[in-house]
């Protein structure tokens, strides 16, 4: 059996004494949406650091198709195939909407007019064609967030980490964000996604892992997750049942 | 017409206005003060790359002016190597000298960067001022003979250093225009907007920072070349100060950080306001420059940090249809 797309493995990750994150293991198939989900401090954004290369784990060891990758800088994860969103967006707003995607688009294409035209595709692919020539500091906290997702598209990745991507979002564009991770998958990018929007990722995860103070306590299909009573207990609360599929 | 096309505009009557100015204007300080521009400018230019564009503030950008006006110098009365490869010579010991001094100091960010910088220029001054070689602080002198296009010697008139000048000028916008072109200008200004996301986008922070800091520093070797080939005499003081290098910085922060003709445009008011105020003080006031400095980075740090071209961005938004007028935008790293 060929390894899965991502493997962590014990990963523990120590800021002077404090474990941020302690023993997490768990793997992303090909083509995979993982809803990685926690209270605040449970330590999913350092999961996400160090999957990016952000954090170099203290422990533990992260494989991406069973090669050992943990500790390699973030450029060099993204070269693997490896993008992210960052939780409070981190655009360039000295540039256009279409400037960013650009960068993006120059990991693998970086010849301008190249780079121009995968980037304009991208674009519509996530619905911003007409924002395109906009400054990007001018677009709306739904827009940017999806202009980050489109930004790390455009580096081709196999592997997306959507940090909070639905957060502060209306009903209406928490659908739409929906819609466009269902769309990803689509194309066989795995996502693991950072969420505290529960109607935002149970249903489109096909499993979810819960961390609780740097461990992890559940991992399975989001309905299990739901009725699982450490879950409740821990983060979900007695009066969250699944939605139905 | 468009914002775009009158820009266009305005540079050709520029270039057009410096090609003749020599030639119309006969006068000696005022084609002298021509020369001045067309060099400060050169030098904001060269800096702007890591500075505008890259966002990292060299404050010590003098060490490169420097090691070009010395190693050409070196050169020409050792070997009689002709300036004109003794120039490219320079800039490539001033890349290769920046390349040695960024990879430590672009482990800093921000004001540490800048404040490394100055340490670096000052020991680099240092350095100069008693290393025999190099004539310690007496400075070298180039011969007044031979002269002509070889020596890079011109002393019946003033009108060849303008066109060098002008050319290498040309020259430096150029190089600048093609780096906005490729992909390492997208990801310069990626750096230095949100450094994190570059990263994460596959962008080695290092690794284009050096690219940005060889070329800027390799370019204002150059000046450095046709400094000394002008003046025929270098020493510390003139080629190695640190308040030259903050001129350098000035100069692209008054015209506008991150563009490519900011500055031109801040060399050429720069330039203007140093003149008047010499002749205003009549040569007493050695240091007026610094005030001036001093006066113009406070001014610009409260009321216009985009600088000049940030300003007419505001007051003369683009007038194209579909693009709404541009806002202000704070330029990092502007304020000192």
């Amino acid at each position: 059996m060929s390894p899965p797309l991502l493997a962590v493995e014990r990963l523990t990750k120590r800021f002077g004494g404090l474990a941020a994150n302690e023993d997490v293991s768990f793997n992303v198939a090909a083509g995979e949406i993982i809803g990685l989900i926690g209270p605040n401090g449970a330590g999913k954004t350092t999961v996400f650091n160090s999957l990016a290369g952000f954090f170099p784990p203290t422990s533990g060891q992260i494989r991406l198709d069973g090669q050992p990758v943990a500790g390699l800088p973030p450029e060099r994860m993204a070269a693997l195939g490896v993008a992210r969103t960052f939780q409070i967006v981190r655009i360039f707003k000295s540039m256009t909407v279409l400037e960013n995607v650009m960068v993006g688009a120059m990991l693998h294409h970086p010849a301008v007019r190249v780079a121009t035209e995968r980037a304009l595709s991208a674009l519509d692919f996530t619905g911003l064609t007409r924002r395109a020539h906009d400054p990007a500091g001018r677009l709306t906290v739904a827009e940017q967030k999806r202009l980050e997702v489109t930004r790390a598209l455009a580096c081709e990745p196999r592997l997306l980490l959507l940090d909070e991507t639905m957060a502060g979002l209306t009903q209406t564009e928490v659908q739409e964000a929906v819609e466009l991770v269902r769309r990803i998958q689509a194309r066989g990018i795995a996502c693991v996604v950072v969420e505290h929007v529960m109607e935002g990722i149970m249903p489109i995860a096909d499993r979810m892992v819960v961390l609780e103070r740097g461990h992890v306590i559940a991992d399975g299909p989001p309905r299990a997750i739901a009725e699982d009573p450490a879950v409740i207990a821990a983060y979900l609360g007695e009066e969250y049942r699944a939605p139905g599929p | 017409m468009s914002r775009a096309v009158l820009g266009r505009t305005i540079a050709l009557a520029a270039l057009g206005l410096a090609a003749l100015f020599p030639l119309v204007v006969t006068s000696a300080t005022w084609q002298n003060t021509a020369i001045l521009m067309l060099m400060v400018a050169q030098m904001g230019v060269a800096w702007n790359i890591l500075g505008g564009y890259a966002g990292q503030v060299s404050l010590g950008h003098a060490a490169f002016f420097g090691t070009g006006a010395y190693v050409s110098t070196l050169l020409a009365l050792r070997f009689g190597l002709t300036p004109w490869a003794g120039m490219f010579a320079g800039a490539g010991v001033a890349a290769a000298l920046s390349l040695v001094i960024g990879w430590p100091c672009f482990r800093l960010k921000g004001h540490y960067f800048a404040m490394a910088t100055i340490a670096v220029g000052e020991i680099v001054q240092a350095v100069v001022n008693g290393w025999d070689l190099l004539g310690g602080a007496v400075g070298l002198s180039l011969p007044l003979h031979p002269t002509g296009f070889w020596p890079m010697v011109f002393n019946r008139s003033k009108l060849p250093y303008h066109y060098i000048a002008l050319g290498l000028l040309l020259f430096t916008l150029l190089v600048n225009w093609l780096v906005t072109r490729s992909h390492v200008g997208y990801y310069l200004r990626a750096i230095k907007d949100e450094p994190d996301a570059a990263r994460s986008l596959g962008v080695s922070l290092t690794r284009y920072k050096l690219y940005a800091i060889a070329l800027s520093s390799g370019l204002a070797a150059m000046g450095g070349t046709l400094y000394a080939q002008k003046e025929l005499l270098i020493d510390p003081g003139s080629t190695l100060s640190t308040g030259l290098s903050i001129k350098m910085s000035l100069v692209a922060i008054m015209g506008g950080v991150g563009t490519l003709t900011g500055p031109v445009i801040g060399a050429v008011l720069l330039t203007a306001i140093e003149e008047a105020s010499r002749m205003g003080f009549g040569g007493t006031g050695r240091g007026t420059d610094m005030v001036v400095y001093g006066l113009l980075i406070v001014l610009i740090a409260v009321y216009q940090p985009s600088g000049v071209l940030g300003w007419i961005k505001q007051r003369f938004p683009a007038s194209a249809p579909a693009a709404p007028p541009a806002p202000a935008s704070p330029v990092e790293g502007a304020a000192p």
